[in-house]
């Protein structure tokens, strides 16, 4: 937009904002070699599925050839594999659904209710940011131990569900508290409870917000690995990134399969990560800007 | 609604109701003291909405957070295996022997040297790639959309690949080699001199894309009219980025340097994976957070673990808050942690 006033002005200063076109060559130099840079790795992972461990001796950092698609369609015929994933997603479900409804919920009451302890509640939530599962755990484990849920998902789902609740109230208390007065005024002038303007128009109001909070506690748990480690030894219970970290030593000389099977475990988080890119980083600058 | 001082706008958008509830319109029509019952009837009704509302999330957060981290404290002054209620109190014995510990004072040292280098190695470049791409150049979107790939993979993929890469015969070494830096070559995994060097690059690697990420959307949100009204006082472009678009990106910066600080503290999952409870210390890479689970978790000793989880925190929690008392404070983002304290 502001390159049309340079355009009128052409004198003026120099071209910054003109290259609106193309650009300077060095930008995209530079964009390249970064993404290069970020992706090598990835690929290695994924290229080194199609590859046999004979090859990848020889030369480690070459190319297949020939393609093999032996040991991904070993790791895809493998029960433990889809067992994994279906953990993870159990896992993540659950913790998303129990971040969410629970979020809102309490971010509900800390935005639009008036009441002596709201600070102190809002506090008690912002400390949690404070408190990284890291350094809960060892006390998590005995907790989740006396509870009976060891080697039981729910010993993972349950912590997770609590230690999501500080960032989704951050997100979303100022989301809630920007719904404008007037439309809760609006319902309650048409009959509504309070609890009925939640339901009827918080709720639906807050999606946006939701769906962020919702991403980022799904990925978190997706991708956790300190808390599953611990309460998790039953290899029937494990999630993703255990049975990664679990198939990578059993198979530590199957190199091989090793990269097949964790090229296949992060195909998931990546295209969950391409749906929903804009909300995952609206959601990150948007938790850290508070 | 603001004409009431009162009243919040929430109150006194309920009277009807609460009026019916508590004993009808006719005691209130007649009683001069109306507002009072009328009141009441309302604050009951909202404790009873916020218990309901508010109850489940802090009963988890309590049970599951706070308990927890409260439970670590109490552990911490005994010697507890684990079995059995902690009977054999030894005080501050756990902590006299953690910071008599060499390991533990290696364990600060690593950490110190990975929250600096974190900070070193990823803010520079992070905003050289932010301010480049935050030039309207095409295909913004989709580099965008690459660049946060390493950030979303799991550490432990990310553990996995770069372990076997890094390997002495890996993909790294071979690389270097058919490149012709053949000399660059290392043992980058188990050479004490250069294994913290490894970590560093896999941490740059795995987070700096959300640190663009973050830049990019600070750069975002300056005014463009500033761009402009610089430009046409004659300003260059990197005078502009100096004067301008650095002094705005501050509140950003600050905050991803926050963020960075806490989670190099934290630092666990990579250096785990990678080199494993044992390995760790002799190649010069534990941190707090594994010598916490060798030496407490692993070796059974409960009570030292948390002992040492204490000490972390406490350091996290020091370290923040200097951070937000000192640099922080003139941020309004900063409103976030410590505005309602007050």
């Amino acid at each position: 937009m502001s390159a049309t006033t340079f355009d009128e002005a052409p004198a003026v200063g120099r071209p910054i904002r003109r290259r609106e076109r193309w650009g300077n060559p060095v930008t995209y130099f530079i964009a390249l070699l970064f993404i290069t840079v970020c992706l090598a790795p990835v690929l290695y992972i994924v290229l080194g599925g199609f590859r046999s461990n004979s090859q990848i001796t020889t030369s480690p950092a070459g190319f297949p050839s020939p393609w093999r698609f032996d040991n991904y369609l070993g790791v895809l015929t493998s029960s433990t594999f889809w067992q994994e994933i279906g953990n993870s997603t159990i896992a993540g479900v659950s913790t998303t659904l129990g971040v969410v409804v629970l979020g809102v919920m309490v971010s509900f009451v800390l935005a639009r209710y008036r009441f002596r302890g709201r600070g102190a509640m809002y506090s008690l939530f912002a400390a949690g940011l404070m408190f990284p599962m890291t350094v809960a755990i060892t006390p998590l484990y005995i907790l989740v131990k006396d509870l009976g849920l060891m080697n039981n998902l729910a010993g993972v789902i349950l912590p997770q569900i609590a230690f999501g609740l500080p960032v989704t109230v951050i997100i979303l208390v100022p989301f809630l508290r920007a719904i404008p007065d007037e439309i809760e005024e609006a319902a309650s002038i048409d009959g509504a409870s309070r609890l009925g303007f939640f339901f009827r128009m918080v709720v639906p109001l807050s999606i946006p917000g939701v769906v962020t909070v919702g991403i980022l506690a799904f990925v978190a748990s997706w991708n956790s690995y300190l808390l599953p480690l611990f309460i998790l030894n039953d290899q029937s219970t494990f999630t993703l990134p255990l049975g990664v970290q679990a198939f990578a030593s059993q198979y530590s000389v199957d190199t091989a399969k090793v990269l097949a099977f964790t090229s296949l475990s992060m195909i998931p988080a990546l295209i969950f990560f391409t749906l929903f890119e804009r909300r995952i980083v609206g959601g990150l600058t948007g938790a850290v800007k508070g | 609604m603001s004409s009431y001082p009162g009243a919040t706008s929430v109150t006194d958008s309920q009277p009807l109701q609460g009026t019916q509830k508590v004993g009808g319109g006719a005691q209130r029509a007649s009683s001069p003291a109306g507002p009072r019952p009328r009141r009441k009837a309302t604050d009951w009704r909202q404790r009873f909405e916020i218990t309901v509302l508010a109850g489940p999330a802090i009963v988890v957060f309590v049970a599951f957070v706070i308990f927890p981290v409260g439970l670590a404290a109490y552990y911490g002054f005994y010697r507890w295996k684990g079995f059995g209620p902690p009977i054999d109190f030894v005080g501050l014995g756990n902590y006299v022997t953690i910071f008599a510990d060499k390991a533990f004072h290696e364990v600060l040292l690593h950490n110190g040297i990975i929250v600096v280098l974190s900070l070193v190695i990823q803010g520079p470049i992070a905003i050289v790639l932010a301010l480049l791409l935050n030039q309207k150049i095409r295909g913004r979107s989709i580099i965008r959309v690459l660049i946060f790939v390493p950030y979303v993979i799991s550490e432990v993929i990310v553990g996995t690949g770069w372990g076997l890469m890094l390997q002495t015969t890996g993909a790294v070494n071979d690389l270097l080699q058919s490149i012709g830096l053949g000399a660059f070559r290392a043992d980058w995994l188990s050479d004490p001199r250069i294994a913290i060097w490894a970590l560093m690059i896999i941490i740059s690697w795995k987070y700096i894309g959300f640190a663009v990420i973050l830049f990019l959307a600070g750069l975002q949100s300056i005014p463009e009219e500033l761009f402009e009204a610089a430009s046409i006082d004659g300003a260059s472009y990197w005078q502009i980025q100096r004067r301008i678009t650095l002094p705005l990106l501050g509140p950003t910066i600050r905050i991803w340097a926050f963020l960075s600080i806490i989670g190099s503290l934290q630092l666990f999952d990579l250096v785990y994976i990678i080199w494993g409870q044992y390995v760790a210390s002799t190649a010069g890479t534990s941190t707090m957070a594994t010598y916490m689970v060798a030496n407490g978790r692993t070796s059974g000793n409960y009570g030292y673990g948390n002992a040492v989880a204490v000490v972390m925190f406490l350091i996290s929690l020091a370290i923040a808050l200097a951070y937000q008392r000192f640099v922080l404070r003139r941020d309004v983002v900063a409103g976030a942690v410590t505005e309602r304290k007050k």
